[in-house]
């Protein structure tokens, strides 16, 4: 790109193009500043594309409001091109306005409260027709009930066994310690059996149930949203409720209690490894202390609870998937609010329920 | 006669064992509106998917001026790529940003352009495809023909000396899909773009095709002229025309 300066008329010559303007940009604005041409000839322009046609129109921009600025000479091929880019006519957007910080958190406040009565008005929708769906399968795809228990359920095994055997092994290993300083070993088995049973079986089952499945729920059901699944659903008059999320309802019912048992056993399998092997805990000792301790009021409380858990999880994974927006964004960002807020919830209705049943 | 900008040879792509493209050898001269056309699943997409590089093809070669890309290194090919735009069957658009900063991300990365001159460059690009009113709007906001068009410009944000569209018109209402039509010529005629289009919609290819290139199960049946293409008596062809009228 070439320019120089013949009285008042500023020449350009050369290619404009996007190569070419980013180096002489700001020289020729300088230039501009100093020597205020009142016409800028486009003769020995050769090439220019839509970066060479922006960079006149900001010349034109800046200059024409101080005086008469007139182009000329174009050649027909380049003068078409700025006639096809040219931004002058434009109209000039305006950026939306955003937020200030009291209106925000009113918006913020007043969508929790739509939120929360749009979750209620699912939860019970969810409660209607499960109750229906118990006594009447219709509206139910055949198989749907055990498609989702084994995917809910026997698929989460694996993952479920692993981290409670851990969880007991590091519980009782952490106890042991302070137990042995003061010559109770056996009452390893105690608080063993009472941590697993009231808590730490129905929580961390609940924790992998939401990161696990109820991810898969808000996924699943989002992406039916997005792609018009949903939809497709009412038009041939079936209710989404009961055809998607009614089996994941009923098969978590049944499915959680039972991986919250499989984990307290694999918890206290754990957690009598460090009991036998490290404190000299008899086997016959351990077991019969860990039955002992567990009355039947924890076991109601505990399967209760982790039912409530399964619950909860599926309504939230439920909700999030019916509420999403836009396309593939949308369902990573629901999946994602459905996991946290589910794992919240849990934790919460954990504490009331400790609070409830000492 | 001027050399192929794109000189495509014996290219064959398969998705395992299924063949998709068999033996398909084609060149792409400069300035030309080349229109791919054929039925659905007949490998039009996977053609230029493999043209560029977005699949492996089985076998075969394809030059971009003069320069064999199958076997480029990734700098070198990335350097054609800029030279190049795509716009994709469900316009690509990312999710996450505005229309604006969608445009103005090949701005931002491949050029040192300042930005008041990026902010007219996406306003006229948005103005070229009739779009200037969702410049910050998300693509989540936009109907499926208006995400179309805001890619196209996207897809023009560099001026780009070749233009592949993957069915531009579907979707489109007829006077958006005609005033595209309409800015293809444009830009044809303008900036000597070479354009390369993937379409079922009849109107447009009487209005834009210079060449055509017609696929049948995998196989190329024909590459000339839209002219020579009624004229040479081969029934696919002609049923495709003639079916497609109504």
């Amino acid at each position: 790109m070439r320019w120089e300066y013949r009285g008042n008329t500023l020449i350009l010559g050369g290619g404009l193009t996007y190569r070419t303007i980013p180096a002489a940009y700001h020289s020729v604005f300088q230039s501009l500043k100093r020597h205020k041409p009142s016409e800028i000839d486009l003769g020995e322009v050769e090439t220019i594309d839509s970066a060479g046609v922006a960079f006149l129109d900001e010349i034109h921009t800046r200059l024409a409001s101080k005086g008469i600025l007139l182009f000329k000479g174009a050649r027909p091929e380049v003068q078409a091109v700025i006639d096809t880019f040219s931004s002058i006519k434009l109209p000039v957007p305006i950026p939306q306005r955003s937020m200030g910080w009291f209106e925000k958190l009113g918006d913020d406040a007043l969508n929790a409260g739509q939120n929360i009565y749009q979750c209620l008005l699912l939860a019970s929708e969810i409660y209607y027709f499960s109750l229906v769906g118990l006594i009447s399968r219709k509206g139910q795809r055949k198989g749907s009930f055990v498609q989702q228990a084994v995917l809910l359920g026997s698929q989460a095994l694996p993952i479920v066994a692993l981290l409670s055997f851990i969880i007991g092994f590091i519980l009782s290993l952490q106890s042991a310690v302070q137990l042995k300083n003061f010559g109770a070993n056996v009452f390893i088995a105690d608080l063993l059996a009472v941590t697993m049973v009231r808590e730490m079986g129905p929580m961390m089952t609940a924790i992998i149930v939401a990161g696990r499945s109820g991810s898969a729920i808000a996924s699943e059901i989002a992406t039916m949203q997005v792609t018009e699944e949903i939809d497709a659903l009412r038009m041939m008059a079936l209710n989404p409720i009961r055809y998607v999320v009614v089996p994941k309802f009923h098969a978590i019912s049944l499915v959680m209690p039972l991986l919250v048992a499989f984990s307290i056993l694999v918890g206290e399998i754990g957690g009598g490894l460090i009991a036998i092997g490290y404190l000299d805990v008899s086997l016959p000792t351990f077991v019969q202390r860990s039955i002992e301790i567990t009355t039947l009021k924890d076991l109601v409380v505990s399967f209760g609870k982790s039912t409530v858990f399964a619950w909860t999880i599926v309504i939230i994974g439920s909700f999030f998937g019916f509420q999403v927006k836009g396309g593939a964004e949308g369902v990573g960002k629901a999946t994602t609010a459905s996991v946290v807020a589910s794992i919240f919830a849990v934790i919460v209705l954990d504490a009331i329920f400790s609070l409830l049943y000492l | 006669m001027s050399q192929a900008l794109i000189s495509v040879r014996n290219l064959v792509a398969k998705y395992g064992e299924r063949t998709i493209l068999n033996d398909i050898s084609v060149d792409i001269m400069p300035g030309e509106v080349t229109v791919i056309l054929g039925g659905s699943g007949c490998g039009k997409t996977t053609l230029l998917k493999n043209i560029l590089r977005l699949q492996e093809p089985f076998s075969g070669s394809v030059k971009f001026w003069g320069d064999e890309v199958l076997q480029m290194d990734e700098p070198s090919f990335s350097g054609i790529l800029k030279r190049v735009g795509m716009l994709f069957q469900n316009g690509a658009l990312l999710n996450s940003i505005s229309v604006y900063e969608n445009i103005s991300i090949p701005l931002e990365l491949h050029t040192k352009l300042p930005e008041e001159i990026r902010d007219r460059i996406i306003r006229v690009k948005l103005s070229l495809v009739r779009l200037a009113e969702a410049i910050y709007k998300y693509p989540s906001e936009l109907s499926g023909g208006m995400k179309k068009r805001a890619a196209l410009a996207r897809a023009l944000a560099l001026d780009p000396e070749i233009l592949f569209c993957d069915e531009p018109s579907a979707g489109l209402d007829p006077l958006t899909s005609a005033a595209l039509d309409e800015l293809i010529l444009d830009l044809r005629k303008q900036l000597k773009m070479t354009i390369v289009i993937v379409t079922h919609e009849l109107a447009s290819i009487h209005r834009i095709a210079d060449r055509i290139i017609f696929l049948d199960g995998g196989k190329m049946l024909f590459n000339g002229t839209l002219e020579a293409a009624l004229k040479a008596g081969i029934p696919e062809i002609d049923t495709f025309f003639r079916v497609g009228r109504f």
